[in-house]
């Protein structure tokens, strides 16, 4: 059989983009299976032939990790699994994640020379499908590690900045020993994002890989008490840090404190770390009947669609700008419309409302309009004068932020902080401390899955330079 | 892993179980806990440390079997083991220097007061331990905490000691001479009633607090008090606070959150054992 000839330009972009096929709403609403089903084979097949191979590929500098797009969209056009699995793992270490998480729309799709007339190739849907590939065909992939360096390093966290140095370490000879203050990894992959966008299979099956190549992790390990960081600087070569952003901010208003207000934190916590989304589960959650979740972005996203899943009637998101400013991915509010999942944009709390029994019964909340634009050149919410209502519910999950947890850096006393208690970086990812590299969200505050992971891989090749004596290339991004 | 060295029945419903945590066993210090995790699929249960043995590399904790979880954990034998083991956590025990203090301790907390007055006692305070229980069989620690200093022991039904609550035994000692702290721990209600009696007379006075915990590192604020009008989180900026300024209603109500899950989950244990047994 001679090969097919390769589609024209023209031909290309008479191709639809592909749709993902999803569960039902109204079944998936009511289950945590995932949303999105994956492509089958063919849509795979027409989605990557959509893909123009552009000489200068803009969507490769659209991803803050620079996957080599255009290639591994090519080997997956002619069918050589193999070879594309290859070239994504190259650059990306959880593609299988952040082809399911990553916010595309503003990254690699965003600036997709196919964005500009109609809809860009579906770079993340493209990447999890050879992800997925890849996942289930580890022969197919080849790992070849350098000798041991005889150098330790501990990496402290096991989220995706965690977990994507001590590969990349490990990888590069060195002996990793992670520690994790939970009892299980994964960090806000495991406990923050639930099992309908991100099955913690996935999560679990890297981490035993990385542990088959000899990476070591400590659980129930909390540095800042079971350990300081001086004394596992004095332990190890190196040592990165990855612990994330993970102090809630609460809204302070009254009435916080009533029984049945919860942070985003602690309501997924709950439910997808110990479990309380089965009936069976030993750690209770609250299951309102109406649940009010208060912000805008993905961690608000993924409560409300939780709440929803957990038996709520009405289960609405307050947030204080409008649809547009919202930084939840498109398609996770998107996903949220289709279930069910009430809106009420320009509207902020100002009271929870309870009980004679200190139960919640309501948010008290007041009507914003947009003013000037704020120092993030968005327009300023300023509040209605008389619109205060009532939206009646029996629990409030407060979504608004994280801060820098000060359990590790408070007793790191020269580790050097910004205003906010985040960690100061070089250009290497090194700290203030020499030799104790940081990187992910308690360095950039709460970002995402591609940069934390894009942190530990230059974290990882900065310590290797580190580690050999040699003057280390900054590293990009 | 962590085996289970051994369990001591310290009264009907409390258990002094030693483990293995040689980590723990060598940095913690009085008034820190820990969460621990007794198998896959099993809630985190924050235990105050009440003694570690360092050469041994071993902790002890006392348990009262109050529900599903401590239910369990008190059932543990020698050879067992616990799965998880996360601290020390929380802040140390805030220590006065010299003086006279005034430890009370109400059915488990008599357990969690111990390293506390030891503690003390071996910085050359002169401790006196107030301790309590509904009768005899209930009295814990007495022992213990007699090598620490004087220790009166009262009984709700005056089978032993002296007869009535604590607080009455309290309001002599402190009627009795200068005290510069009083370090209570116990049920909400016995804190609660302490702190009624010290802050006319302006006595120092830390209570223990015990709010629900999941992760215990700051990171959840389900532990939330109230302390001098101000949100602290009991894991980290705890769980010990100046009992004069706890908003203990508060505290107490949040307690009953789960209150219908717990009765559920002890009604399902119950089902299970008959079923087993
Ligand atoms: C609900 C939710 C949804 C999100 N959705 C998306 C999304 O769709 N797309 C996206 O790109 N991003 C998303 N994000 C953001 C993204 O998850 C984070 O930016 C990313 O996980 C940061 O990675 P990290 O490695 O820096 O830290 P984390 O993932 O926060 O991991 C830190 C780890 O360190 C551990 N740790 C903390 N303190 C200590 C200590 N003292 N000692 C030892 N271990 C410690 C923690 O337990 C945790 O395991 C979401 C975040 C949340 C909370
Ligand atoms: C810092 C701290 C130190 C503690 N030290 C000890 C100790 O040394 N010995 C001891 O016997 N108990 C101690 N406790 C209390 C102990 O954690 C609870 O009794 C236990 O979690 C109850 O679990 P359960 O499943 O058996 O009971 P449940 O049926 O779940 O609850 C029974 C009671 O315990 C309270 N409770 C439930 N879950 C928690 C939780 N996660 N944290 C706190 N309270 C909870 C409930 O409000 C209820 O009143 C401590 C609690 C804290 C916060
Ligand atoms: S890692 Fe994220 S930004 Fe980069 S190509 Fe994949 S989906 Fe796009
Ligand atoms: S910009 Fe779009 S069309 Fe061009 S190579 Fe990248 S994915 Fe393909
Ligand atoms: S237990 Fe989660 S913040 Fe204290």
């Amino acid at each position: 059989m001679s090969e097919p000839r390769p589609l024209t330009p023209k031909e290309r972009m008479a191709i639809e983009r592909q749709r993902m096929p999803e569960q039902d709403p109204s079944a998936r609403r009511a289950n945590f299976e995932e949303v999105n089903l994956g492509y089958p084979e063919r849509l795979a097949m027409l989605e990557a032939e959509r893909c123009l191979r552009c000489k200068t590929a803009k969507c490769v500098e659209g991803c803050p990790v620079a996957v080599d797009i255009p290639l591994f969209v090519r080997h997956l056009a002619e069918g050589n699994l193999p070879a594309a699995a290859s070239v994504l793992l190259r650059d990306n270490a959880l593609p299988a994640v952040t082809g399911r998480v990553c916010p595309q729309e503003t990254q690699c799709e965003a600036v997709c020379i196919r964005a500009n007339r109609g809809t860009p190739v579906a770079i993340g849907y493209l990447e999890r499908y050879v992800a997925d590939w890849a996942r289930t065909h580890e022969e197919g992939v080849t790992y070849e590690p350098a000798p041991p360096s005889g150098k330790r390093v501990a990496v402290i966290g096991s989220g995706p900045g965690g977990l994507t140095a001590a590969g990349e370490l490990s990888q590069l000879g060195h002996d990793v020993t992670i520690y994790e203050a939970f009892h299980a990894p994964g960090g806000v992959l495991v406990y923050g994002i639930p099992e309908f966008r991100l099955p913690k299979e996935i999560v679990h099956q890297e981490v035993e890989r990385l542990v088959r190549r000899g990476v070591r992790i400590e659980y129930n390990a909390v540095i800042g008490k079971s350990y300081t960081l001086v004394e596992l600087r004095r332990m190890y070569d190196a040592v990165f840090v990855a612990v994330g952003a993970g102090l809630p901010v609460f809204m302070s208003v009254p009435g916080e404190n009533l029984k049945g207000v919860y942070s985003a934190n602690e309501y997924l916590t709950r439910v997808n770390l110990m479990g309380a989304w089965a009936e069976s589960s030993r750690t209770p959650v609250l299951r309102a009947r109406r649940v009010a979740v208060v912000g805008g972005g993905n961690v608000a996203m993924d409560s409300v669609r939780t709440a929803k899943r957990l038996g709520a009637e009405d289960a609405v998101i307050v947030y204080r700008r409008s649809l547009k400013e919202m930084p939840a991915r498109v398609e996770e509010v998107h996903h949220a419309e289709e279930e069910g999942i009430r809106f009420e944009f320009l509207v902020a709390p100002v009271e929870v409302v309870g009980d004679e029994r200190g139960w919640v019964s309501g948010l008290r909340c007041v009507r914003m309009e947009l003013g000037e634009p704020d120092a993030s050149g968005r327009r300023r919410p300023v509040a209605i004068e008389g619109s205060e209502f009532l939206i009646p519910c029996e629990a409030v999950v407060v979504a608004i932020g994280t801060k820098a947890n000060p359990l590790l850096t408070s007793t790191s006393p020269d580790l050097r902080l910004n205003r906010w208690g985040y960690i100061e970086v070089d250009s290497n990812g090194m700290t203030s401390m020499p030799g104790v590299f940081a990187g992910g969200d308690i360095v950039r505050g709460a970002a995402t899955v591609i940069l934390a992971m894009g942190d530990g891989k230059a974290a990882a090749r900065a310590i290797d330079a580190y580690l050999a004596g040699k003057p280390s290339l900054p590293v990009v991004p | 892993m962590h085996p289970v060295v051994s369990n001591t029945k310290l009264s009907p419903n409390v258990v002094r179980l030693v483990v293995e945590a040689r980590r723990v066993a060598e940095i913690r210090r009085p008034g820190q806990f820990v969460i621990v995790r007794m198998a896959p699929g099993a809630e985190r249960i924050p235990l105050t440390i009440a003694d570690a043995d360092r050469e041994a590399g071993t902790i002890a904790l006392v348990i009262q079997a109050v529900g599903r979880s401590t239910t369990e954990l008190c059932a543990l034998r020698p050879g067992d083991s616990v799965r998880d083991i996360a601290g020390p956590l929380g802040r140390p025990t805030e220590l006065i220097a010299s003086g006279r203090a005034v430890c009370v301790g109400g059915g488990v907390g008599t357990a969690v007061v111990h390293p506390i007055a030891q503690a003390l006692h071996r910085a050359g305070v002169e401790v006196t331990s107030i301790i309590g229980g509904r009768s005899r069989e209930w009295v814990i620690y007495e022992r213990e905490l007699a090598e620490h200093g004087e220790v009166i022991v009262c009984t709700d039904d005056g089978s032993y000691g002296r007869p009535g609550f604590v607080t009455e035994a309290l309001r002599d000692v402190l009627a009795a001479g200068t005290i510069d702290a009083v370090y209570a721990v116990g049920p909400v209600p016995m804190m609660q009633a302490v702190v009624a009696m010290t802050r006319p007379l302006g006595v120092h006075t830390i209570v223990s607090l015990n709010p629900i915990m999941v992760d215990g590192t700051g990171m959840c604020g389900g532990c939330r008090v109230t302390v001098g009008g101000e949100p602290r989180y009991a894991c980290v900026d705890g769980p010990e606070f100046d009992g004069h300024l706890v908003d203990f209603d508060e505290l107490r109500d949040r307690l009953t959150t789960y209150r219908d899950f717990e009765r559920a989950a002890l009604e399902r244990l119950d089902h299970d054992c008959k079923l087993g047994s």
